[in-house]
């Protein structure tokens, strides 16, 4: 098992009128993911590497079941893009899109509050179940399947983990970007409850960053919820403050977001805490 | 994106915000013919995009236009924290008789734009929220419905404002919320806000920081940009949506993607090297975007350059085009350590070869993995420091 996609998600993806969009697309076939369908405004009725495309989410749905969407339009086109799926009903959405203005994601969450639509990102890498459906775009060549759940809130450091992970024998349930935006729908608290539910989960992989208050949110959840153990690695900690490192969300902010603190909090929850990321599988089987 | 504060006055005046009488200013002259017309006594505040100004110099009292004058030339062109004051405002000199914060900002938790009040004005918020938390008031605003004038009511209570003054109050924090929405802001401050004697308020010091995502709704405000705020490098790398950002060292170090990148200079430092600069391309990078990236990890003096580029949307051929487009331009003695995986990796260091094994120059070392990307480079600046010494 895994967690929120897996070999009955159908995928719809927004943005195979974009190069970003295509390339995304074109992975996940070579991956074996199940898309369903397209869409893309004034495109409808075409097709993409055999892939129907539509001019509405609902006329989607309605020829293909679809059950789950990737969003990787331009960034003025994201909020477009996720309330209309979310409207017609699709409860899992994948935003790979990054710098998606910031107001544009307070009104869709506030929007979003209390339906039962799933959103993960924006900025997120995807969502991977190794053996059953990659959503968004992963090098295939470095997942497994096993029983490690890994978070992450850049997709590089997720690549780079996973691969030491299947090196040293420790396969993934599922493999998740959270996103890089200064906001994220889904953070890693509500993605560590996933973890804890799953029954296919031993262990979970934190892959934290500067910036924010995700680590500290997720540290609080770990204390009062988790039974499962949680290995993390903080990185930034010699980043400059007041500057953005790369993520829109990476950057310590007077007091707030630094390293250290994260760190501090995590390691106080019971989390053991690596110092580099070859530490992190060493770290697992100790568990 | 940040603004001036003459700029920020500007907007928080269109939103109803008081602001003290001021212009802005970029010679003497100027200076006292502005502090002639507004007021007797001003205020000149060097116009830089960094805080402390105070401390350092940068507001200054002056009692007639002619001492205005005097503070003026001396003001003018000095530095703070390495950036260059351009541009006085003059303001109209307000007495105060008690101060106050009030800012727009997010909570990136509640992912919600939060209304931040305290009677502990013309601080740094963050400080006063780290040293006296029970005096620091806040209120997350739902955007579908806005700020209320009832949530602002409230605010005007904790912080100890008197009855008569909660209407003016109530029109100010609206007016922040405004500008905060129309400008697409990220942080809108008035610190301090202040009580005059008369009983009005003033907005003395103002800090807005829009959302560079949205600067595309507001060709207007991306005028303000003021580039000379801004090193070389860094307005190169905006002009190709790259991130750059100066650390000081002595090994440039070129990424693609963020969480690698810090857990790459991390690592650097920890082992003792010093990276020159982090550079950022982003996931979906073409060979142009690489290579001006490569030119700008370069820098002068720099021998060493880390690539780590573990690659998902780009694939690694395009990556090493851009690289060895970019070696083209770099010094023949310069040597780049390269770590390059994910989707066609073998095409990718096909194009590198003749770097690694061949003739070509400068040499390319290859690194298998991050561990060994950040290890052989430390390894590269060692030799070349013991180069350098015989």
């Amino acid at each position: 098992m895994s967690i929120l996609v897996n070999g009955h998600t159908r995928l719809m993806v927004h943005g195979v009128d974009t190069t970003e969009g295509i390339v995304y697309v074109d992975r996940m076939l070579e991956a074996g993911t199940t898309v369903v369908a397209a869409v893309a405004v004034g495109q409808g009725g075409t097709w993409h590497a055999g892939v129907p495309v539509f001019e509405t989410v609902r006329e989607a749905i309605h020829a293909t079941d679809a059950n789950a969407a990737l969003v990787c339009v331009r960034p003025p086109q994201v909020a477009e893009a996720i309330l209309e799926t979310a409207d017609a009903g699709i409860e899992l959405i994948v935003c790979a899109t990054s710098h998606v203005p910031v107001r544009d994601m307070i009104e869709v969450n506030a929007y979003l509050s209390g339906q039962d639509t799933r959103l993960v990102g924006p900025g997120s890498p995807g969502v991977f179940s190794p053996g059953s459906c990659l959503v968004g775009a992963f090098p295939p060549h470095v997942l497994s399947a096993g029983t490690i759940g890994v978070l992450s809130r850049s997709g590089s450091m997720a690549y780079e983990v996973t691969w030491l992970l299947t090196q040293a024998g420790l396969g993934q349930s599922t493999v998740m970007g959270i996103g890089d935006g200064l906001i994220v729908a889904t953070g890693f608290a509500d993605a560590l409850a996933l973890f804890e539910d799953d029954p296919a989960t031993e262990q979970v992989v934190l892959l934290g960053e500067i910036g924010g208050p995700e680590e500290e949110i997720a540290a609080a959840y770990i204390r009062d919820h988790m039974t499962k153990p949680v290995v993390a690695l903080v990185v930034g900690h010699t980043a400059p403050p007041g500057r953005r490192m790369g993520h829109q969300g990476a950057i310590v902010q007077g007091y707030s977001g630094q390293a250290r603190m994260k760190v501090e909090a995590l390691s106080k929850a019971g989390v053991r805490i690596a110092e580099t990321l070859d530490d992190i599988p060493a770290l697992l089987r100790k568990g | 994106m940040r603004l001036h504060e003459y700029q920020a006055k500007r907007i928080l005046d269109r939103h109803g915000v008081p602001v003290p009488a001021g212009e802005v200013a970029t010679s003497v002259a100027e200076v006292q013919q502005i502090a002639e017309r507004i007021a007797r006594r001003v205020v000149l505040k060097a116009q830089v995009l960094t805080g402390g100004r105070g401390l350092a110099g940068g507001i200054q009292l002056a009692h007639d236009p002619q001492e205005a004058g005097r503070l003026a030339r001396r003001m003018f062109g000095m530095q703070i924290a390495g950036l260059s004051a351009n541009k006085l405002l003059v303001d109209q000199a307000v007495d105060v008789d008690r101060e106050f914060y009030l800012g727009i900002s997010l909570d990136r938790g509640l992912a919600l734009p939060v209304i931040v009040a305290s009677s502990r004005g013309g601080i740094d918020i963050a400080q006063v929220t780290r040293d006296t938390p029970q005096h620091v008031y806040r209120v997350p605003i739902d955007p579908l419905v806005g700020l209320r004038a009832y949530q602002v009511r409230a605010l005007a209570e904790d912080i100890g404002l008197e009855r008569e003054q909660v209407s003016d109050f109530c029109s100010i924090a609206l007016g922040l919320y405004r500008a905060f929405m129309d400008t697409d802001a990220i942080l809108v401050e008035a610190n301090p806000l202040v009580v005059r004697p008369d009983g009005g308020f003033c907005c003395l010091n103002s800090k807005i920081v829009l959302d560079d995502n949205a600067l595309f709704r507001h060709p207007d405000l991306v005028d303000l940009r003021d580039e000379s705020q801004d090193i070389l490098p860094e307005r190169i790398a905006r002009r190709h949506g790259i991130t750059y950002v100066r650390l000081g060292g002595h090994v440039g170090c070129l990424f693609t993607g963020a969480g690698l990148a810090m857990a790459s200079i991390d690592r650097l430092r920890d082992l003792g090297v010093r990276p020159a600069n982090f550079v950022d391309v982003g996931k979906g990078a073409t060979a142009e975007k690489v290579r001006q990236g490569l030119l700008l990890a370069r820098n002068n003096s720099i021998q060493v350059v880390l690539v780590n580029a573990f690659c998902s949307v780009a694939s690694c051929d395009e990556i090493a085009r851009g690289i060895v487009d970019g070696c083209a331009d770099l010094e023949r003695d310069m040597t780049l350590v390269v770590r390059l995986d994910g989707p066609g990796h073998k095409a990718g260091w096909d194009l590198l070869d003749p770097h690694v094994t061949g003739s070509k120059r400068p040499r390319i070392v290859r690194a298998a993995s991050s561990r060994e990307v950040v290890a052989r480079t430390v390894e590269v600046v060692q030799e070349t420091e013991e180069a350098s010494v015989r």
